[in-house]
């Protein structure tokens, strides 16, 4: 009987995977839903005994059954995007059955788990510190001096918050790994909190995410035996993206509005209900699943550039022929990234910008490819790696209306808790809509001027990193603001 | 489910508010203003403190709306994919009859544009494909 394999990640779903394994199954084939490899641009694929075919419409089935399909792929393994990678998160994306213990068993799953059990939480966070994990929801921050701090923190209890919010545009990496290997996510979080010593851990997942709660608590319930007597928790977010700053979670964790708090206390010291709490993304408790396995810290220290150690999992979004989730050890440029991996733009037209780090990043020229991808030499050019999402633009944008866009996006999402960003945004809004209907160089000027009031008076790096949108459209395509 | 039995099933929880509120806005369709004084009284908080949640979080809402609803990505992704240029479409399409919701990212920013109706999802649309969408919401 033929086995064929097909993903039931929501984007394959979003493209019709569900059409194509009823159609399989019709004719007799066995369907195993599997995760996604991340190779978007070709899903549906449909994988049998390792060769691929895709982007499969329930009409293609007779053709690939008898060998004579147009959509085959070859070896999926072997395809460039996917050999070209160096897979330690998403090692399982596209090989494992999301919900299978077996298969995660089978797959090194729980080793790290085992091993972080018989090791002393000082000697956990050491490896995880000399691993070089840094944060992989924004900001970077070094995870093993966090969880040190918790650690250290006095107090009896003790919570591991998951930032599931997710909300940057042109990012999916921890959608894809809730959805493909939620296990591991589970796996990482009873890793942190015998590190850190939190009794309870809460995954906070935005509500544009239906498809990862569902899982996520599938996976729960099926692991809670393995975990015990850690206690884990879904949590959904209610449509704010300023929810993702980690006060801000974590006030709307407590029931109250999603409005950011001062630092200090440091969440670390006082977080959830005032207690000691770790706040992580996604990618970076994932992380340490693998890291924590025999070797593991070792491998990921030796891979990366300067401080920017282990692999980052880069999602290429946008108007991009191949799109989907790369993961590779810093260092790659942009040129690399879009042109030799990506394949250029999905219209053909000539890329004119590219948007790293979600609405906060700043938009890279073309010119500017060769910046290789890596926290300090991005900080170093005005702009952020973020998340690792890249999204592309073809020449047909109008960069003034992009800055309009991020100024905007600030507007509608600021927790309103500080002037510049409250006001300061929609002012911004304004002022933009002034300069592209008549240019003067006074208002040009007064954006400049607000833009490094936002920078320097707010709170939390949503009033405060718009600006690298926006000034960087405006440095680089002074032409679509009319000049 | 009732009002009270929803209250009944979160109040043991640590921070009970939003899971409440989720239950409350999926079986009612919005969270008025006897909701709100119900779920303070029962959590022991004010009035406004749950008004002040309730109008926070976009996902909550003052007043049902019956219609049916289409979340349309306008995020970067899906702007740089064409979605702008289909939203006078989509909105004479929708007319009245169809609660047309702007959206910022639904995690396919690779595929877009894309649209969101209750949990099922949709990808690579276009002009056609999203008026075809919004007649059969
Ligand atoms: C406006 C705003 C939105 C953010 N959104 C997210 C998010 O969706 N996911 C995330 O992990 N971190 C987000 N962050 C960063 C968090 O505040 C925090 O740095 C992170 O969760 C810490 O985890 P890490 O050290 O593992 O990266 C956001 C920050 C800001 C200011
Ligand atoms: S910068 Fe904006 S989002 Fe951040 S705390 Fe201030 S008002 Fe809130
Ligand atoms: S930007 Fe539209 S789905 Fe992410």
């Amino acid at each position: 009987m033929t086995i064929v394999r097909i993903s039931d990640d929501v984007l394959a779903l979003a493209c019709g995977a569900d059409a194509v394994a009823a159609a399989f199954a019709e004719v007799g084939c066995t369907v195993e839903r599997v995760s996604s490899w991340g190779m978007h641009w070709l899903e549906p694929l449909v994988e049998i005994d390792g060769i691929g075919w895709g982007p499969v419409k329930p009409g293609d089935v007779a053709a690939i059954l008898c060998g004579t399909s147009d959509k085959a792929i070859g070896s999926i393994a072997d395809h460039p995007f996917i050999a070209r990678q160096k897979r330690l998160t998403f090692a399982r994306a596209g090989r494992t059955r999301p919900l299978n213990l077996d298969d995660y068993a089978a797959t090194g799953g729980w080793a790290g788990l085992n091993r972080a059990r018989a090791l002393t939480p000082v000697t956990i966070i050491a490896e995880v510190t000399q691993s070089g994990l840094r944060g992989r929801g924004g900001a970077g921050f070094p995870a093993g001096v966090k969880w040190r701090t918790v650690a250290a923190a006095p107090g009896a209890r003790k919570y591991i918050v998951c930032n599931a919010d997710e909300g940057d545009s042109g990012t999916f990496a921890d959608r894809i790994l809730m959805e493909g290997d939620p296990f591991a996510l589970i796996e990482g979080m009873a890793i942190a909190a015998h590190a850190v010593g939190a009794q309870a851990g809460t995954i906070y997942v935005r509500s544009e995410y239906p498809h990862a709660i569902a899982k996520l608590n599938a996976a729960i319930d099926l692991a809670a035996a393995i975990i015990a007597p850690f206690r884990l928790e879904v949590r959904v977010g209610a449509g704010a993206y300023v929810c993702g700053e980690e006060t801000a979670l974590l006030n709307s964790l407590e029931g109250k509005r999603g409005e950011v708090r001062t630092k200090p206390p440091l969440p670390a010291i006082e977080g959830l209900f005032g207690c000691p709490t770790a706040v992580n993304n996604v990618l970076t408790i994932a992380a340490v699943s693998h890291i924590m396995r025999p070797g593991g810290g070792d491998l990921y220290a030796s891979l990366g550039t300067g401080r920017s150690r282990g692999t980052m999992p880069i999602q290429l979004a946008g108007n991009i022929r191949h799109g989907g989730l790369f993961e590779a050890p810093f260092g790659l440029t942009l040129y690399e990234l879009i042109h030799d991996i990506g394949g250029g733009t999905a219209t053909g037209r000539p890329v004119k910008a590219v948007q790293v780090g979600g609405p906060l990043g700043a938009y890279i020229h073309p010119r500017d490819f060769a910046l290789p991808f890596d926290y300090e030499a991005y900080a170093a050019a005005d702009a952020l790696i973020g998340h690792g999402g890249i999204t592309v633009f073809d020449d047909s944008v109008d960069m003034g209306a992009m800055a309009r866009f991020a100024m905007q996006f600030c507007a509608i999402e600021s927790c309103g808790k500080c002037t510049p960003c409250r006001i300061g945004s929609t002012r911004g809004v304004e002022l933009i809509d002034r300069i592209r209907s008549t240019p003067r160089q006074a208002d040009i000027t007064l954006l400049e001027d607000l833009c490094e009031t936002l920078k320097d008076a707010s709170l939390c790096a949503l009033g405060g990193f718009t600006p690298y949108p926006v000034l960087s459209a405006l440095k680089h395509w002074p032409g679509d603001f009319g000049r | 489910m009732s009002l009270d039995a929803i209250i009944e099933r979160h109040r043991g929880r640590e921070g009970p508010l939003l899971p409440i509120l989720h239950d409350v806005q999926a079986t009612v369709g919005c969270i008025d203003t006897a909701a709100e004084a119900a779920i303070a009284a029962a959590l022991n908080l004010s009035r406004a403190e749950v008004h002040g949640v309730v109008s926070f979080y976009h996902d909550f809402t003052a007043t049902a709306d019956p219609r049916p609803c289409l979340e349309l990505c306008r995020a970067e992704a899906c702007q740089a994919r064409g979605v702008e240029a289909m939203v006078a479409a989509a909105e004479a399409a929708a007319g009245d009859r169809v609660r047309l919701k702007p959206v910022y990212c639904l995690g396919l920013c690779s595929v877009g544009p894309n649209a969101r109706i209750g949990d099922t999802l949709h990808a690579r649309l276009d002009e056609a494909s999203l008026v075809a969408l919004i007649g059969q919401a």
